[in-house]
């Protein structure tokens, strides 16, 4: 009964989450851009853009140059959560993969960098008045549930390990459209439901920046807007003004 | 320079700390509206006269549709995370401390609205995600806030996505204009230029008695004829330029160095009375179809008087939407001499005739003045110049550096991309927003102080037309003179020397030469 509502609560996520996803980015892709609005430092072609881009998605470079702290939470979050990710995928793969092998004592001490990143982020926006203000309740929830994924986690990992082989032949039959057996240890549960929430709540929360960043004009668009026209397609169907100079009012 | 206790009794509290961040104060600025626009200055624009009835509906939608037209927006309104490294970026936060002048808050004014119409979790749990509803108190807030952005995008280099609060502002303002309520200061300028081609009202008449008087004015002083051209047909350039250079200080000063430079280059160029504004006010109002219009003379008078190349004199938002948008908005310019970058802006011309030795300079003319130089936002963020990427912080300064023996940059955080604003930006430069642009210019000002500490800086060169009449207002709240802002042409004109300039000063004005001596 256990393992059926799961199986159904993860069939569920993971079609919220690619469809409603999906749909995000297609919305972006869809909507034109109608002006060349590249911020500065911006670059003046498109391997300069994919440059700028890499810089921005793999060292925060911008979230460097403007705050330090929040970089340092961030980057620790962000790549510990990565590590820990690919880590994961050894529960999903039978063989495990040698790489995921070759990562797996790193990816197990990651996820103290992502409490650690975690923390500080709410500590943050706890203490510092500035940050306090803008925060919703959605801001603070979201904090709270990736605590809730990463203590779990870390709770079956090192304080109360539970029948993990299990739990991998759960997700290996879902993968099949089977339904095994998972184990009812409250971590599991604990854990394994928030996560689905997290996918749940991806397409429709303050997580899209993940794609989000990919379709920012102010910094994926090349800085060439006087050498290629650049139109958007409502743009070209405005009506066209009048040509020529109308006789000035006043005698020059 | 004046001492810096000048008018101390009405000076802001002056810090040696540009970033410093001010406590919170709620509501510091909630009373500080601009004036709002008459019926006679949104119509000409295509916007209602006033206030609909049924505004609530016609913004809702306006939303709608300009989240479908335009990806910055749409994309801007979903990414934010709330991290907080845009919080302390802006200048009219820290030069009033009202938490709704942080980039995030003011996006959020609009944003939580969005939320409220547009998103799932706005729809079914407003409260968790700080999503209302838009009240009259809330388009109130809008009018209020987004006019204290001043559009200069320093919060955008500091997101972590690019996230664009101009974007965010610029959206608001046209969804205000949309339902009728437009700000005077802006609406009536755009009105005023699409009846005489520019923001002044300037007529041709005038604008040509004006541009003769400069005329006399620089024969006075070269003894050599140098020409203010206007509606010259057959010219090979025309420049555009802010309608401020015909009569503003410092602007004319730079005006008379471009036709300095013109004329020790040789070229035939001519000015446009139909196109004699470079400032484009479409773009502070976020309104794509007006920025088209006002752009549109451009092409028009190109054509007319059969040009093969644009100059842009020094303006900075011109310069964005002259280098950023202009051929998206009139182009393509396939009638214009393709060698030349169309448009081209007078800096890039400058530094070319440096380069190609045309220009006989004279460093030492400058000699009294020990030189920074404020990158202005719109040509720092959203533009650049000549061949190479940062082009539009270096030609500037290349410039300087050869018409100027002292120059000194300010903090590097305060400079290049990190510029901060002059206060008056984004259609602010406006007297019943004073007191914002005055707080607002506060960061610039505590940057500069820095230098005059240090280095003994004394003026502060800037090509902008906004800039530089904000900081001849602002700057004696500061301790400095109203002159203390230069254009940089201005500079330019100082230490050029036109063939044949010397012998004539000689023989016709031996006491203007000898002034200059002194």
């Amino acid at each position: 009964m256990l393992s059926t509502l799961y199986a159904v609560l993860f069939y569920v996520a993971t079609v919220i989450l690619i469809v409603g996803t999906g749909m995000k980015v297609a919305r972006y892709a869809r909507t034109p851009a109608p002006l060349k609005i590249p911020v500065s430092p911006a670059p003046r072609t498109k391997r300069g853009v994919w440059f700028r881009m890499f810089r921005e998605v793999a060292f925060f470079q911008s979230l460097f140059k403007s705050n330090k702290w929040i970089w340092i939470f961030a980057v620790l979050f962000h790549f510990g959560m990565l590590l820990v990710l690919l880590r994961h995928l050894r529960y999903f793969t039978q063989p495990v993969w040698w790489w995921v092998d070759l990562i797996q004592p790193i990816g197990v001490y990651a996820s103290f960098a992502m409490l650690a990143g975690l923390g500080g982020l709410l500590l943050r926006r706890i203490v510092v008045p500035r940050i306090r203000y803008i925060s919703n309740p959605s801001d603070y929830l979201m904090l709270a549930l990736f605590l809730g994924i990463v203590i779990s986690g870390m709770g079956m990992k090192f304080l109360m390990p539970v029948d993990i082989l299990a739990v991998k032949q759960f997700f290996l039959g879902l993968m099949r459209f089977q339904i095994n057996e998972l184990p009812a240890q409250p971590g599991v549960l604990i854990h394994l439901g928030l996560v689905a929430i997290l996918m749940i709540i991806f397409p429709i929360s303050k997580l899209l920046h993940a794609p989000g960043v990919f379709f920012a004009p102010s910094r994926t668009q090349v800085d060439n807007a006087r050498e290629f026209r650049h139109l958007s397609a409502w743009a070209s169907q405005l009506p066209p003004l009048p040509e020529g100079i109308p006789e000035p009012e006043e005698g020059k | 320079m004046a001492p810096l206790d000048k008018n101390a009794d009405e000076a802001p509290k002056v810090v040696g700390d540009p970033f410093e961040i001010p406590q919170l104060e709620c509501g510091a600025m909630a009373d500080t509206h601009t004036f709002e626009a008459a019926p006679e200055h949104n119509e000409p624009l295509g916007f209602p006269g006033e206030l609909l009835d049924n505004w609530q509906e016609v913004a809702i939608a306006k939303m709608g549709e300009l989240a479908e037209k335009n990806r910055a927006f749409q994309v801007y309104l979903d990414a934010c995370v709330k991290c907080g490294a845009c919080t302390d970026k802006c200048h009219y936060f820290l030069g009033t401390g009202d938490p709704k002048n942080m980039p995030v808050a003011r996006q959020d004014l609009l944003r939580s609205v969005y939320r409220r119409y547009y998103t799932f979790a706005g729809k079914y749990f407003p409260w968790l995600v700080g999503a209302r509803d838009l009240t009259k108190e809330v388009l109130d807030e809008w009018y209020t806030y987004y006019h204290q952005c001043s559009q200069c995008r320093r919060c955008s280099v500091a997101c972590p996505y690019g996230i664009d609060t101009a974007e965010i502002s610029m959206a608001a303002r046209e969804i205000l204009d949309t339902v009728g309520v437009g700000q005077k200061y802006c609406n009536e300028i755009i009105a005023k230029l699409k009846k005489t081609g520019n923001n002044l009202g300037l007529n041709p008449k005038a604008l040509r008695a004006t541009l003769e008087d400069l005329e006399e004015d620089l024969e006075d002083e070269t003894g050599i004829p140098v020409k203010l051209p206007l509606d010259v047909k057959g010219a090979d350039i025309l420049l555009i330029t802010p309608s401020a250079d015909f009569f503003a200080e410092p602007h004319i000063d730079g005006l008379l160095g471009y036709a300095k430079v013109f004329h020790a280059a040789g070229v035939s160029w001519t000015m446009s009375s139909y196109a004699s504004e470079a400032a484009n006010f479409g773009m502070f109002i976020g309104s794509y179809e007006n920025m088209r219009e006002v752009s549109w003379r451009i092409r028009q008078a190109a054509k007319d008087l059969g040009v093969k190349r644009i100059v842009f004199g020094e303006c900075g938002h011109a310069w964005r939407v002259g280098y950023s948008f202009l051929n998206t908005l009139a182009g393509p310019f396939d009638f214009l001499d393709q060698n030349y970058p169309i448009p081209q802006h007078i800096m890039e011309f400058t530094s070319d005739a440096i380069d190609d030795g045309i220009l006989k300079i004279d460093k030492s003319k400058n000699d009294e003045f020990i030189m920074t130089y404020h990158d202005s936002c719109d040509v720092a963020r959203g533009s650049s110049m000549g061949r190479k990427e940062g082009g539009q912080f270096d030609l500037p300064r290349k410039v300087l550096k050869a018409v100027c023996n002292h120059f000194y940059d300010m903090d590097q955080d305060t400079i290049r991309e990190n510029t901060f604003c002059c206060g008056g930006g984004g259609g602010l430069l406006t007297d019943d927003l004073m007191d914002l642009r005055i707080k607002g210019a506060k960061p610039r000002m505590t940057a500069l102080q820095q230098v005059t500490t240090d280095y003994g800086v004394n003026k502060m060169a800037a090509i902008c037309a906004i800039c530089k009449t904000q900081f001849s207002k602002v700057m004696p709240k500061y301790g400095y003179d109203m002159d203390d802002i230069m254009s940089v042409h201005q500079l330019v004109a100082n230490a050029v020397i036109l063939d044949g300039q010397d012998a004539e000063e000689e023989q016709d004005a031996p006491e203007a030469a000898a002034e200059e001596e002194k």
